[in-house]
Order: structure tokens, then sequence, then C-alpha cells
């Protein structure tokens, strides 16, 4: 490094302004310091790229399968969100967004600069929910528009498409990307809450796709509290189909979103109480 | 200015800091020394509210951390660890740092210039050496222009020219009536660096002085004489307020007589010397026999002690 040389002599800092105001911590600094945080990894970008190319291929190749032999086929397949099942990977892809954007903080402990620079502390957990739920709020919705009509595009070649117009189009379709994004504010919960990127993966997932599998086991009950879990009230309003065992769009809004409160309360708790 | 009072933090049944109280003043470099795993590292957390005290407070220019408006300009801090995300570069990182305090991209570009990792800035800070990580560091520190810096191990990992550089940097910065503290578990680099010392064993604050008082504590000068007479000469040297100690076959060493008074002695006794020196105490030797100290002390009462305040809490 040539530029040694010239800092061992000792190059001149500016003598200290005191203008301590200017310099404050303030919510929209620490907002622009998340965004910053976010779109400087690689990996962000290159898991909203996946999950937005998923969504939009999974339901062209769901298009093209289906639009000829519609016959025999399972309802869940030809209603108006069957091409959008896509969103399973999705939900995954942004639900590990979510944990990694907290946990990789805590992986490189990058987590005690970040608490020294603002410690406040919850602003960041504010932040980062902000920041994530914009980004993938618009990536996803931009997504989800895409493979709908693109992929309703290739069925209507076969008659069968259906349009945004229709009376779940706007629910389904947005409601998929909405649940993407209550997904990955539940992903960075359980990142602040957990810590770690393997611990928090898992602990997402299994409750995203394991317990709901779990409690079926157990009869009627248990299918009627899996009704209540992250992953079923989600489906509730991003999934046309109407199957037994569901809640209604609205309550399977509320339930995910209170889901969310309660997992961002925790982290917020535990964040401000623990040390750093 | 940082002061600490009765600062204590435990962790389960470990005390790792143990009621310290101390003030670190501005326009000097203070050092905090001691062996690792003597609570320099959690006594840093503190002071950045990173770690909860389990008991006493610490304040930083009079307030506690988490009550400062403007952290980056009153603290800059380097943490011991890598406290950077891997797959950030260089750059990004300062710029998030920076953009919590409005501090802004032309800042940033300089205190890349200041620490030297221009052509590396735009690289993963993954990839950094330990001397990159370090200089990185400090870049962080630095962003706020603050009024205290606190740095801990700042010279671990970096080359030789990048210690002077360092040690340059330090001394400037004090010289600007800025409050310096750094951690080293090296004696050596404190003495070349530091005005006033902490020394911390075990969670306790075992000297609280200035280098000039460490050292004229730890005996001042002393004399080393050699003499194929040693024991003549340890007979007729021994007196009240005189220790002599052989330190080798005809080598003795000398405390409380100065060289001139040895060598007039012995020639008086018609003694032959080989070799009459003045030899200065090395701050090394000092605070080896400190911190030996504090470990055989906490061996025997101590920790007895200990029990029965946490029985009693």
């Amino acid at each position: 490094m040539t530029s040694t040389v010239q800092t061992t002599t000792g190059s001149p800092l500016p003598a200290p302004p005191r203008a301590v105001d200017q310099r404050r911590v303030t919510f929209p600094r620490v907002l622009t310091s998340e965004w910053v945080k976010f779109r400087s990894l690689r990996s962000s970008w290159a898991m909203l790229l996946a999950a937005a190319a998923g969504l939009v291929v999974i339901a062209l190749i769901i298009a093209a399968n289906t639009g000829s032999h519609r016959a025999g086929l399972d309802p869940e397949d030809t209603v108006l969100s069957a091409t959008l099942q896509g969103y399973h990977l999705a939900e995954l892809l942004m639900g590990i967004l979510g944990v990694l954007f907290v946990s990789g903080e805590y992986s490189t402990g990058m987590v005690r600069s970040t608490m020294a620079a603002v410690p406040r502390r919850v602003p960041v957990l504010f932040a980062k929910a902000i920041v994530l739920g914009v980004v993938v709020g618009v990536a996803m919705a931009v997504a989800t528009l895409v493979a709908f009509l693109s992929s309703e595009a290739v069925l209507a070649r076969s008659g069968h498409g259906f349009s945004l117009s229709d009376p779940t189009g706007v629910r389904v379709v947005f409601g998929t990307a909405l649940y993407l994004v209550l997904v990955a504010l539940l992903g960075s919960a359980f990142g602040w809450v957990v810590r770690s990127t393997p611990g928090g993966i898992s602990s997402l997932v299994g409750l995203l796709l394991v317990v709901p599998l779990l409690l079926s086991l157990f009869g009627d009950l248990g299918r009627t509290v899996a009704e209540y879990l992250p992953s079923p009230a989600g489906e509730a309003f991003a999934v046309s189909l109407r199957l037994p065992h569901t809640l209604s769009p609205t309550t399977g809004l509320v339930v995910l979103v209170l889901w969310v409160l309660a997992a961002m309360t925790t982290a917020a708790v535990l964040l401000k109480r623990r040390d750093a | 200015m940082i002061e600490a009072r009765g600062l204590t933090k435990r962790y389960g049944d470990t005390t790792a800091v143990d009621g310290i109280s101390f003030t670190v003043q501005p326009g000097i470099v203070t050092g905090f020394l001691g062996p690792n795993g003597a609570g320099k590292s959690t006594t840093m957390r503190m002071v950045l509210g990173l770690d909860a005290p389990t008991a006493g407070t610490v304040t930083v220019n009079g307030r506690r951390y988490d009550q400062l408006g403007a952290p980056l300009q009153e603290v800059g801090a380097l943490l011991e660890a890598r406290a950077v995300h891997t797959g950030r570069s260089a750059r990004d990182h300062l710029l998030a740092m920076a953009a919590t305090s409005g501090i802004g991209r032309r800042r940033v570009e300089e205190v890349i210039d200041l620490v030297g990792l221009r052509e590396v800035a735009g690289r993963r800070a993954g990839a950094f050496s330990l001397g990159m990580g370090q200089r990185l560091g400090i870049a962080s520190a630095l962003l706020g222009d603050p009024a205290t810096l606190m740095l801990d191990e700042p010279v671990n990992g970096l080359d030789p020219d990048g210690i002077v550089w360092v040690r340059t940097l330090l001394r400037q910065l004090a010289d600007e009536g800025r409050t310096v503290f750094l951690s080293s578990h090296l004696m050596s680099e404190m003495e070349l660096t530091a005005d006033h010392l902490l020394v911390i064993g075990r969670g306790r604050i075992l000297r609280d002085v200035s280098v000039a008082q460490f050292l004229a504590d730890a005996g001042g000068t002393r004399v080393q004489v050699r003499s194929p007479q040693s024991g003549a000469l340890r007979e007729l040297l021994d007196g009240p307020g005189v220790t002599v100690t052989s330190t080798g076959r005809d080598a003795l060493e000398v405390r409380g007589l100065t060289s001139e008074e040895v060598g007039t002695r012995a020639a008086a006794a018609g003694l032959t010397l080989f070799e009459l020196a003045n030899v200065r105490a090395s701050l090394e030797d000092a605070y080896m026999e400190i911190t030996r100290d504090a470990v055989e002390y906490r061996g025997g009462s101590a920790d007895s002690s200990d029990l029965q305040t946490r029985s009693a809490a």
C-alpha cells in the first residue's frame, strides 16, 4: 500500500468541530444506514432475483402444462391463484432473506458496530423492517404481477385465462406479495431472537412448513389450531381456492399480522434487554 | 472523558469486571493494560453500552453511552473482534456507519485516505488481512471526528510500519485535546504510546498511575555489578535499605545504592570489579510482577469472599 508512507508521517486531522447537533442519530438516518447495508450485500439481490424469477418461471411452466389439458386436474391447479404456486419457493427465500439481514450482523460481529452507532438499538429493528418490507414488497408485487399476467396470457390462448379484474384477482396477486413481505418480516424477527443464521432459518422453516404438517396429524382439533399458524393464515388471503379448515381472507391477514407483531415485539424487548 | 464507578460485570458465576473505578482524562493517552481475560474488552463493551453492567456505572463526557445523542461524534471505538460484515466492502461499511449520524461521503473518503485503505476500499472486508481489518476499524472510529477514542488492541496484526503510524496518530489525537483510551496486553507497546496506565488483572484495577510513576514504583534503577570476589562484595554492600541479590556466578544486583557508591566502596576495600552498570527497571518486568502478585493474591482469599458476596446477593 503506497498510501501508508503518506499516513505514517501523520496527515493532519481537521480540528474537531463540536457541532454535536449536526451529527445526531435520527430515525431517517438509521433508515438510510439500513438501506446502504441492504443494497451493499450481493446476497440480498441474489435472493430477491431468485424469488422473482422463481415466481415467473413456475407460473409459465404451470400455464404451459395446464393450458391444453384441464380435465383431470386438481382444483388447486385450475383456480385463479394456480399459476402463482411459485410462492412456496418465494416464501422460503424471502423468509431466509429476512433472517439473514439480521443474523448476518450477529455472525460477523457487525452488530457491535451497529449498536455502538445506534445505542438505543430498537430504531435499528424498525429500520431493518421498513427497508425489508419496502424492498420485498416492491420486488414481489412486480414479480407476482408479471407472473400472473404472463401466465394468464399463455392460458388465454386455450381460452381458460383469468384476469386481474376477476373477483379475487387483485386480492390474490397483491395478497401473495403481501404474504411474502410478512414472511420476510417474520424471518427478521427470528433473526433478532435467535441471533444465528442456521438457528433462525431452521426455526422459521419449522414454523412455516413443519408445524402445520405435524398438527394435521392430530385430527380436527389439530387442523383447527393449524389454521392460525402463519403459513395457513397467509394462504387464506393469498390463495383463491377455499378449502375446509381455512380462515376467511380478512381473518387470515389479521392473524398473520398479529404473528408478525408478536414476533417483532419479542425481538424488540430482547434486543433492548440482552447484551449485544 | 470516561468515568467508571464501581463498574461490575458478572456472567453467571464468573466475575469478569469486579467493581472498578477509574477516570480516563482528555489530552493524554491512557493505556489499559492487562493479561488476556483480565476484563479489558468487557469494560470497553460496557463503556459503549453493548454489555449492561451488573452493578456500577460508566459514563462518557458525563452521560451514559445510550443517552448520547451523537455517539459517533462523542466516542470512536475500535473493538477487539472484527465488527464488520464480511460480505460488504470497506467503503460500504463506512458509508453505512456514517449514515446513522448524517456523516457524508466526503468524510468517508477522508478516513479511507487517512488509514491508507484507498486501493482496497472497494473490496469485501472478509478478504482483508488482520492489519487491513484493524485499519478499517480505526477508520470507522475516526468517522465522527470524536472527542474520545477507545481502541481495543489497535496494533494487533499491524506491520511495524502500521504500528508506528498508529502510535503517531494516537499521540496527535491526544495532543489535540482528545481522550485516548487504548488497551493492550503488551507492556512494551504501552511504554512507547501511553502517558498514563490503568493496569487490570482478574477484573480489578491494580494500578492507576502515570507511566513515569509506574517506572519509579517498579524500583527505579538497580546497579548490576560483576566481581570475582562477589561474596566479599556482597558482605561489604549489605546493610539497612540495601538489597543485594545474586544473579549469576559472579554477578550481583544491588538496590538502594548508586553505581558511584558501589564503585567507591569496592575500590576502598580493594575489590576487583569486572562490570558496573545502572539498569533501568523495564516496565515489562514491573508489569509481570504486579499481575503475578494479583494472581497469587486472588488465588488465596479473594475467591472465598466473592462466594460470600454472591450468596449474600
